[in-house]
This record gives C-alpha cells, structure tokens and sequence, in this order.
C-alpha cells in the first residue's frame, strides 16, 4: 500500500509539471511570455529560462498526439498537402497538427512561436522541418545552432569553441533580440548546478536496473522517465525534486524485491533482460509494452531514453563552464554519437546490466536512429555473442504497426532466448 | 583515354570516353593514376559536394563515387540496410566490399543526411580505407564562426592525407588546385548556358556522361576535354525540337539510371538545368585563387557562393526562389521534381518548393525513383503529358499549373 503511495507522488509530481506548462503556454501570449519552439537533442533548456522563455517541443506533442490517437488524422492532412508517405512522421503530424488549428495534445491551442530554436542535433530532419515551420510564421525568427557531429568518437576542443562561438555570435543576441531580457550568465549557472543535480539522479535510476529483479523497465517506463528532462524542466528545481522522489520509490522496491509496474500492475516474473535500440512507436505503445510484460521481459537499458543527453559515461553540465557545457550537452546526446560510440554504449550496457538479449525497433521514418542499426546488431551480436531480435514499426503512423507481426517476430525471439537460457543453465549444471 | 594536345576530335568520341569512365565502377583511371604517382592518394568522396581542391593541393585524386546505379548487383548491402532506406549507402557498401575500391586510400562523407552520416560510422566499424572523413559543413553562416570551423575541417582532410603521403600543402599549391578547378566549373557552366538557349547541341544524357566523368578523372584531364566539348558546342549542331524546357530537380544524390535520364528527354523536355551532378557545380563563379589564405577563401565561397542545395540551411536565402529564379533564367517551362525513393532531404524539401511553385504559377510535376529501376514507362507517360499540357496551354496565364 505504502508503495502504491509513492508511486503515485512521482506521478503526480510529473503530472502538475507538465499541466503546469501547458496551461503556462495557453495564458503565454495574454502574460507576455515568448514561446520559444525547439527539438528535444541537444534542447538548450537551462539558455530558455535563462531568458524567461516558455519551451515547445513539436516532437512531444506528436509523440502526445499519437498516444491520443490523433496522429493519423493530422499525418493524412499533411500528405494532402504534398509531405511524402516516406518521411520523419513527426514532421507530419506536427504540419498536420498545424493545419488543423494548432490544438496542443491537451486541447489548449498552442501559442505561435516567439523564436524557432533549431538546435540541430544528431539529426538533418529537425533542420528540414524548421524551415518548413519558418514559412507558416514567416516573422519569427529562426536561431540555427549547429551542433558538430563527433565523427571520430570525440569532443574536440575546436567544435565546442565552435558552438560557444555560435553561442555568443548568434544565439544570446537573437535570444537578447527577442526577449528584451539582458544574457545572466549568473542564472544560467544556476540553471546548470541544477541540471547537474538532476543528472546525477537520472544515472542512479537508470543504473538500478543492475538488480535482479530490475525495479524498473528502462525503455517502457523509461520514457516516461525522462520526461521532465525532455520538456524543458531540466535545470530547474521541481525536476531535481521529482527524480529525487522517483529514486525514493524505486529504492523502496529494490528493498521489496519488486520488478517493475506496468500498466497492469507489477511484473511478476523477470524471464528475460533485453537492451532496445530505437525509439518506440508511439501509436500501439500500450499494446507493444504488453507484448513484452506478457513474455516476463524487462528492458535493463534503452538507446531512447539517451536522446535527450547521454548521462551514463559520466558527463555533466558545468555550472563553470556554461556556454562550454551547453556545446558538450549537444555534442553529446546519442543521436550525435558516430555508430562505434553508439555500439560501444550499447555494449557497455548489455554487459553491465547483464542482458540476455538485444532487440532493434527499427522506425521506418527516422534514419537518424535507423540507418546503420543492422550494421550495429551484427556487431554486437559478433562480439558480444547476445542473441539479436529485429521488429520494425514506426513512432507515430499507426499504418506501420502490425501487431501479429511484431508479436510473432518477438514470441520466436524469445522461444530462442529461452531455450539458450535452458542450454545455458544444462552446461553450468550437468545432470549427474 | 587522354585528350591529345590541342587536337580537336569529334564530339562523339569524347561522349563515348567520358560515357566509360562515368560509369566504370572499377574506376579505372584511379587506379592507373595511382601506379603512375608512387606517393599518390586517392581519396573517394560521396554526394554531394566536397572542395576537391583540397585532396588536389595535397597530391590526392578525388574521386567521386555516386552509387551503383541499375549497373550493380546488390549481394551484400541489403543485409546492412532496411528496405525503408534509400538505395545508395547499399550499393556503396557493395561496391566497397567487393573490392571495386581496393585501391582507395581513405573515404569522405559530406554531410547532406543521416544516411550518409551513419554509412561513414559503417566504414569506420568496419575499418575500410586508411581513412574515413566525416565532412561537416557548417551551418553557420559567419566566416569568423562557421567560416573557421570549415577551414578546419579541411585541414583534417589534409592531415589525413598528409599521414600517408607526408607531403606539406603550401598556399601556392592550394591557388593552383583552386585555379584549376575554376577553369572546371566555367567550362561546364559555359556548356550549361549554351544548352540553355541550344538545347538540342547535346541531350541531357550526353551532358551528364561529360560532367560525371569529371568525378573520376585528373581536373587537368578532365579540363582538356571540357574544351573540346565547348568548341564543338559553340557551333550549331542538330535540330530545334517542339519540345519544352525544364528544370530537374531533386536528383541530388543517388542517381537516376541512364534510362530515366533518357527518358525525360524523349518524353518531350530539354533539360536546361538539373542538380544531378550538383557537387560539381556546387560553388557558383570563382574561388579567388590569389590569396596567401587559401582555405579561408574556399570557405568564403562556401558561405557566399554555394547553389541552392538541401543540405544547407535555408532560411535567410529561400531555396524556392533560388529554383525559381534558375526557371527564369534558363527560360524553362516548368520543374520536374525527381526525389530517390525515402530520400529525406528531397522529400522534405519538395512541399516547400510545391507549395511556393503553386502560389507563383511555375508548372511542375513530382515523381520518384531508385538508382537500380529502369523500368519508366509510367514516368514517361508523366513526362509526356506534362509536356503536352504545357505546350497546350501555352497561352494561358502560368497559374494552370499541372500538379501531381
Ligand atoms: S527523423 Fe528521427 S531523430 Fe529526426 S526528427 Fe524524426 S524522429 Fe526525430
Ligand atoms: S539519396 Fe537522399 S537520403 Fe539517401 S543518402 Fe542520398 S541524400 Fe541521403
């Protein structure tokens, strides 16, 4: 009982977080807040409060939209109006959505845009999609910030000067420009010391999948999770408090030996440990997560829940460092890893969190995850000898969600998994 | 097959040489090039744009690799690619594996997509070439900001090649590739602008056997040709048609077979303009090649004199207008959008452009294709009626524009 408490506080917590915001941006033009629209990789969140401003994701609200089964209807509106069947169905959904009148997922129409805030990380689309946006509002200006891609697995010296150049250049003048609210390079720091605060227990979370059974599933629960992070709340105290309070929880069912809560209450039965690649379709997600509760497979660790930062190697924001600590952020969220450092990351999770499986959700619309997925299965399945699963589905067309498809593909895969793991446990145990 | 000083030989034989070494995917010529320069390097580069003056100036051959194009069997690439993705990373993934590019010392990859970006990663996980560049072009458009960011980004390049070659690149060297390549790209506007107004001197195929081959050989030889071919151009030959002029675009990357290329002329269209070989043409006048900094002013035409391409961010010089202009220019008729099947870029693009062509009345239809289908009777018919539309209603106000 005690426990269904605390579940529900973290809950709530994100709940009146995200309400809050929406309602912030409904009343946004009547205060005189500027909206700031922006992408979840490489989001400047701590920079947007810095400068007062209210953020939008167009990304969440599809992925939102898709969850309220509105997504079909705004996809057919933006291929009417000549958008390729074959294209990222965020972008889609987000045109739709505005043809359609702009009508957030919660029912509250969202304000135009102050700035659109092309933090172009890890992905060309976001930059396709923004000069798409920046012809319906032809008079909001566009700040481009282009984040070097770590081709060779690093940071050099010489790409972060180049967005702390683009930084100082472009971006806080524009944003000066827009806002009329001076650069306090004292409040960015403040923001950051509580990134920072926040990060640090968003690695605790996520390494608690170490236990056995894992309190947690990271890529079902896991996007939920990251939630305040990826809609602007990192960099504030409410999101240090709701981590704090979701790290409490999951301690206390660490202590009870709990596995983690699905929709339909508390997994019984840990049979197998999966790593997932790829983000998940957004459209069946209650149907797609069954699939997996159903079979007793718990996911220790997600490539999605690292778009929006890549916590787990040990990078912070600086609160010394600002502008320096922004251009690493960008440089560093996982779709702006080059496929060595992508499957290294991946290893180093089906090992420490000793999967027993490695699944693809390939997404047909994003080449930015997609591309080079089976290059990168093969690899880990070569070196690291983990059985490989494959499924392909989409983020937010429900068209490209077959669920016997899916479900068949991941009943053989886990028969397989299963009779590995009888194999397995035959030669530690021989009969006698 | 090299130009003979000075003589000039018909037109026909240097289609025919060009044809061969445009679409000889052992790449012949690098590889002979490399037994004749014992230090020589020879750097592959993919679509779309790469400032070749640079491996040039290092005492490298850029070589351009475009595809397999409907000329090559896929065996292993689909395994390394879903069938959502487009053609090409597959088809240079099996040329690679299948040793076309054996004597290629390193690979770059600029940066137009996520596609290409993450086959560059494959390269690298698979430790192919001694090599592998991932380009990024900046999207910063100050030259003290993205301008010094480029200049380094070329300077790794030359630091690659300079690990195997050992060879120092000096300024000089630099103006000279620099001039080189001038010469290439006014030579090859020259014969875009006399196709312009006398389109029927060379079809579109034959132009593009001319420009590609440019991607596989020396710029000096290559150069030599382009000559040629001119001269003979400045002269009349053939016959007008009653066909209408257009514009190709959207072609960017992966190629279209030769047959589609074909096709769209056949069907009743002078290409006046296109972005097939965009790389090539990339930069719109001269590099100044006089300067003691060389990168510096390669990077300045980068920011102030790149065609419109939609790798590069747009918005404070729309690439609608930027195509619209090309229309005028060229006199054209109308557009006809040719995206590769799940091409972001190009797809993303075209309701912008459609969008923009609807409200101005340029004419335009859309269709799509894949580097290895040489199947086009129905993009024929497109074509075709397209064609017939126009010319039916060349009278009425540009607005009647037939859609797709
Ligand atoms: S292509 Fe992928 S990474 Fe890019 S915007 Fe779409 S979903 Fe996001
Ligand atoms: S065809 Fe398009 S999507 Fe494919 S690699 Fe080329 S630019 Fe990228």
């Amino acid at each position: 009982m005690a426990q269904e408490v605390q579940k529900e506080k973290s809950m709530i917590l994100q709940k009146e977080m995200i309400e809050g915001l929406f309602n912030d941006l409904a009343s946004a033009k009547e205060k005189g807040r500027k909206v700031c629209y922006t992408f979840v990789p490489g989001n400047l969140s701590e920079l947007i409060r810095t400068f007062d401003m209210l953020p939008v994701y167009p990304e969440i609200n599809a992925l939102q939209n898709a969850m309220r089964k509105k997504s079909a209807g705004y996809i057919r509106e933006a291929e009417k109006h000549a958008h390729s069947e074959d294209v990222c169905t965020y972008v889609k959904c987000d045109v739709g959505m505005l043809l359609k009148g702009n009508i957030g997922p919660t029912g509250q129409k969202l304000p135009e845009p102050d700035v659109l805030l092309l933090s172009y990380t890890g992905c060309f689309t976001f930059m396709k999609w923004f000069e798409t946006l920046k012809r319906e509002y032809p008079d909001t200006k566009v700040i481009m910030v282009h984040t070097p891609y770590q081709e060779n697995g690093v940071m050099t010296p010489e790409m972060t000067q180049y967005m702390v150049k683009q930084f100082r250049e472009e971006v806080i003048p524009k944003m000066e420009e827009v806002t009329g609210i001076k650069y306090d390079e004292e409040k960015l720091k403040r923001h950051l010391e509580l990134s920072r605060e926040a990060e640090d227990w968003i690695t605790k979370i996520f390494d608690t999948t170490k236990h056995r059974p894992s309190p947690i599933d990271a890529y079902f629960a896991g996007v939920y999770y990251i939630g305040p992070i990826n809609i602007g709340f990192r960099g504030t105290q409410e999101a240090v408090d709701y981590y704090k309070e979701l790290y409490s929880e999951i301690q206390e069912r660490i202590r009870l030996g709990l596995g983690p809560v699905t929709p339909e209450g508390e997994m019984k039965e840990e049979k197998f440990r999966l790593v997932v690649e790829g983000p998940p379709n957004w459209t069946s997600f209650r149907e797609f997560w069954k699939i997996f509760y159903d079979m007793g497979a718990v996911i220790v660790a997600s490539s999605y829940t690292k778009v929006g930062g890549v916590y787990d190697l040990g990078w912070r924001h600086d609160p010394e460092r600002p502008l320096e600590a922004l251009a690493e952020y960008c440089m560093n969220c996982y779709t702006n890893l080059n496929i060595p450092q992508r499957v290294a990351l991946l290893s180093k999770c089906i090992t420490e969190y000793q999967a027993d499986g490695y699944v693809t959700n390939s997404i047909k619309s994003c080449n930015s995850f997609s591309a080079g997925q089976l290059a990168m299965m093969r690899d880990l399945e070569d070196k690291l000898e983990v059985p490989v699963g494959f499924i392909e589905s989409d983020l937010v067309d429900p068209r490209y969600f077959s669920y016997s498809n899916i479900k068949n593909r991941l009943e053989s895969y886990f028969q397989m998994l299963a009779q590995r793991k009888m194999f397995e446990a035959a030669e530690t145990n021989p009969a006698p | 097959m090299q130009p003979n000083n000075g003589e000039l030989k018909p037109l026909d034989h240097w289609i025919r040489v060009c044809k061969e070494h445009a679409f000889d995917l052992q790449f012949t010529r690098a590889r002979k090039w490399k037994e004749e320069h014992a230090d020589g390097v020879v750097v592959g580069y993919m679509p779309v744009y790469f400032p070749r003056e640079v491996i040039h100036a290092a005492g490298g051959l850029p070589v351009g690799i475009f595809g397999g194009g409907d000329r090559k069997q896929i065996i292993k690439g689909d395994a390394y690619y879903q069938s959502y993705i487009c053609h090409i990373p597959r088809s240079i993934i099996d040329l690679v594996l299948d040793n076309h590019t054996d004597h290629f010392d390193g690979y770059i990859f600029p940066s137009i997509c996520d596609v290409l970006r993450n086959l560059s990663g494959i390269f690298k996980l698979n430790k192919l070439g001694k090599f592998v560049k991932y380009m990024d072009f900046p999207q910063n458009f100050l030259p003290e900001v993205g301008g010094v960011f480029y200049q380094q980004e070329m300077q790794h390049v030359m630091h690659y090649i300079k690990e195997i070659n050992g060879k120092e690149v000096t300024p000089e060297a630099l103006n000279r590739s620099i001039a080189l390549y001038n010469t290439n790209r006014r030579l090859i506007a020259r014969i875009y602008d006399i196709r312009q107004d006398h389109p029927w001197r060379m079809t579109l195929e034959e132009l593009y056997y001319v420009v590609r081959a440019g991607t596989v050989m020396p710029v000096e030889e290559h150069n030599a040709i382009l000559e040629q071919v001119c001269t003979h151009l400045e002269r009349e030959t053939g016959k007008a048609q009653d066909k209408i002029k257009v514009v190709l675009s959207g072609a960017f990357c992966e190629q279209p077979a030769v047959g589609l290329i074909r096709a769209i002329e056949e069907a009743g269209c002078y290409v006046v303009d296109d972005d097939l070989m965009l790389g090539s043409r990339m930069i719109l006048g001269d590099i100044d090649a006089t300067t003691a900094e060389p990168l510096k002013a390669i990077a300045h035409a980068y920011i102030h004199q790149s065609q419109l391409s939609s790798s590069i961010y747009d918005v404070d010089n729309p690439k609608e207008n930027r195509l619209a202009k090309i229309v005028k220019d060229r006199g054209a008729d109308g557009v006809i959008f040719a995206s590769a099947s799940f091409c972001d870029p190009s797809l993303l693009d075209a309701p912008i452009f459609q969008k923009a062509f609807d409200r101005m009345g340029i004419r335009y239809i859309a269709f799509q294709f894949s580097e290895n289908i040489n199947q086009f009777k129905v993009i024929k018919e497109q074509v075709g009626a397209f064609s017939d539309s126009i010319k039916l209603w060349e009278d009425e106000p540009a607005g009647a524009a037939l859609t797709n």
